[in-house]
């Protein structure tokens, strides 16, 4: 059934549906509906989990990593400072390998202090080892959410579900809710091997050593260096999994199809504008008018960043006369993000398309359509005299 | 630019119920086939009484900007206080339409070209039961009457979902009221 609500209640609703059994949390705008309609839903009695309210988001991603060390499905969500001051827990979480979701509605980080919206925060911890997955509006925040329980658990890796802060998060659209028995269907009971259980003592993540070492049993324990391959080795395996989730949910739910990227009007383009979030659909609009005066072009928008699907993302962009890669985010002293990922993925395509990087919107700077066009505009009426320096849109210096 | 988005602007004072009375008309629209539905309220320093505006936008089809609306092709005034304060026809499109709760008959209202519709929502909410203040509901009456874009028993309907436990009956009734009291000039 269709209901117009916020991106917010869109993803308290597909935690709702995934029966999580722990949320544990601390409000920062513009995350905080997102907590409150959880905790709405649990006092009703219409969702069966247990609430912990906590004193701070390093508190709430520790509880988070108990509960599911005790076996249990366990969520949360922040944004902006509220992600960096869990940070230390984050890393926990993926090294313990533990297959918690998290949502993060997308805020700049301070200081100075901007409740606004820009992909800083989760780009800031990109390199933690969390899968990352992006979603452009409300329906795909409650489909990607009901998909992340099922690859964290899959992988025993956790995910993190980014959406703009108040351009999703505080707008209302219509999306579906899906029904609560396709979804028990679709994603199976947690219920992992091994878990902390009193009847059956255990070690869990003890130290290593730099070298293999036997166990308290014997057996050889692989050290740090084979545990963090290991790591890596799922998360580039992971991409695969996810492919074939989002498959199983297109079947079910006939929604999906672009678990790594999702392509506008890129087939017959000879330009292809590239970017994360709600902008990438921004974007449509501003390819519809350039496509009507003739320019080929055509927006995709990344929706898994990591793992990083460099084979897709390199498949769909090689050969393109210009890539112009949009971004909310920045490697400060650099370039932003995206644009290096690109640009390292494209490195051994035969035939490598000049890529220009535009930095817009931080802090929540509003992002005209017009601003869109104008860039759009350069960009591929001078693919060659870009150079590699970011340009900033919308600045007033 | 795009042409198939109707834009809309509420507005309003903070804790007058501005967003559920544009939430209230944006699933009014999705019944009626506007496929396309994006309320947006102002983002970040909402205060109890100060002003603030939402934007509405629906269309038949997808709608992919979340940017608030700069130029509207209506703006709702849910309170006649505002007009002294905030200047709600800005960027008002040419053949723009102003609906407002006011005590004034219509012709005391000019607002450059724009065509007005007018109801005196703050008195008729009042009659139809409601504690004074409440006029979310009853504007959509106006809103209805006026714009011709959504049925009023559609409306209704989406008010009595809204209202769930909060005086459903006196809030379907103030709109009714409404849409039957609503004054629409033409374009001077």
């Amino acid at each position: 059934m269709h209901i117009i609500e916020s991106g917010n209640v869109a993803a308290a609703t597909g935690v709702k549906l995934s029966r999580a059994q722990v949320i544990a949390a601390y409000p920062i705008t513009p995350q905080t509906p997102l907590t409150e309609k959880l905790s709405e839903f649990v006092e009703s009695g219409e969702f069966e989990a247990e609430y912990i309210p906590v004193e701070s988001e390093h508190s709430a991603m520790g509880v988070c990593i108990a509960a599911s060390t005790a076996g249990a499905r366990a969520f949360t969500a922040t944004s902006a400072n509220g992600l960096l001051y869990m940070s230390e827990q984050l890393h926990w979480a993926v090294g313990a390998r533990l297959p918690l979701v998290m949502c993060v509605a997308n805020r700049g980080i301070g200081a100075p202090w901007t409740v606004w919206n820009d992909q800083q925060d989760s780009m800031s911890q990109r390199d933690a080892g969390w899968i990352q997955l992006y979603a452009n509006d409300h329906q795909q925040i409650i489909d990607t959410v009901i998909k992340a329980f099922l690859l964290a658990q899959t992988v025993s890796i956790p995910v993190m579900v980014c959406y703009d802060g108040y351009l999703l998060s505080h707008t209302y659209m219509p999306f579906d809710q899906p029904d609560q028995g396709d979804v028990d269907s679709f994603l199976p009971t947690f219920s992992p091997e091994n878990f902390l259980n009193p009847e059956d003592p255990g070690n869990f993540n003890p130290v290593t050593l730099p070298d293999v070492r036997p166990g308290v049993d014997g057996k050889m324990e692989p050290g740090y260096i084979e545990i963090r391959h290991n790591l890596h080795h799922d998360l580039r395996s992971s991409i695969e999994v996810y492919g074939e989730i989002d498959s199983e949910y297109e079947e079910k739910f006939g929604r999906g199809g672009n678990p790594f990227i999702e392509k506008y009007k890129c087939e017959d383009a000879e330009f292809v504008a590239v970017c994360i979030g709600s902008l990438s659909y921004q974007l449509r609009d501003v390819i519809d008018i350039m496509r009507d005066s003739g320019t080929r072009v055509g927006v995709m928008g990344v929706q898994m960043y990591r793992p990083f699907p460099d084979e897709a993302i390199a498949d769909a962009l090689s050969g393109k006369k210009c890539v112009i890669v949009f971004e909310k985010a920045l490697s400060y002293g650099n370039q932003g993000p995206l644009y290096g990922d690109i640009k390292s993925a494209l490195y051994c395509s035969d035939d490598k398309p000049p890529i220009h990087n535009y930095i817009l919107g931080l802090g929540g700077r509003e992002i005209r359509t017009q601003h869109l066009l104008d860039a759009l505009t350069d960009s591929c009426g001078s693919p060659e005299t870009f150079g590699d320096t970011p340009r900033w849109i919308g600045l007033k210096l | 630019m795009r042409t198939d988005i109707i834009e809309i602007r509420w507005h309003g004072r903070g804790g007058q119920g501005a967003i559920t009375a544009a939430k209230i008309v944006a699933n009014g629209a999705f019944a009626s086939g506007f496929k396309g539905v994006i309320m947006a309220p102002t983002f970040g320093t909402e205060r109890r009484g100060a002003p603030v505006f939402t934007s509405l936008k629906i269309s038949k089809n997808k709608i992919y900007d979340l940017s608030p609306i700069t130029t509207p092709d209506m703006v709702v005034v849910l309170d006649p206080t505002l007009l002294d304060e905030v200047d709600v026809v800005a960027g008002l499109k040419e053949d723009g339409l102003v609906i407002l709760n006011g005590p004034k008959p219509l012709s005391e209202y000019r607002f450059g070209d724009a065509k007005v519709a007018v109801s005196d929502v703050t008195k008729l909410a009042v009659e139809a039961g409601l504690p004074p203040g409440i006029v979310n509901s009853g504007i959509i009456g106006a809103f209805s009457q006026a714009t011709g874009l959504v049925n009023i028993d559609v409306m209704v309907k989406a008010i009595e979902n809204e209202f769930i436990g909060k005086r459903p009956e006196m809030n379907a009734k103030a709109a009714r009221l409404v849409f039957d009291n609503t004054a629409v000039g033409g374009y001077v």
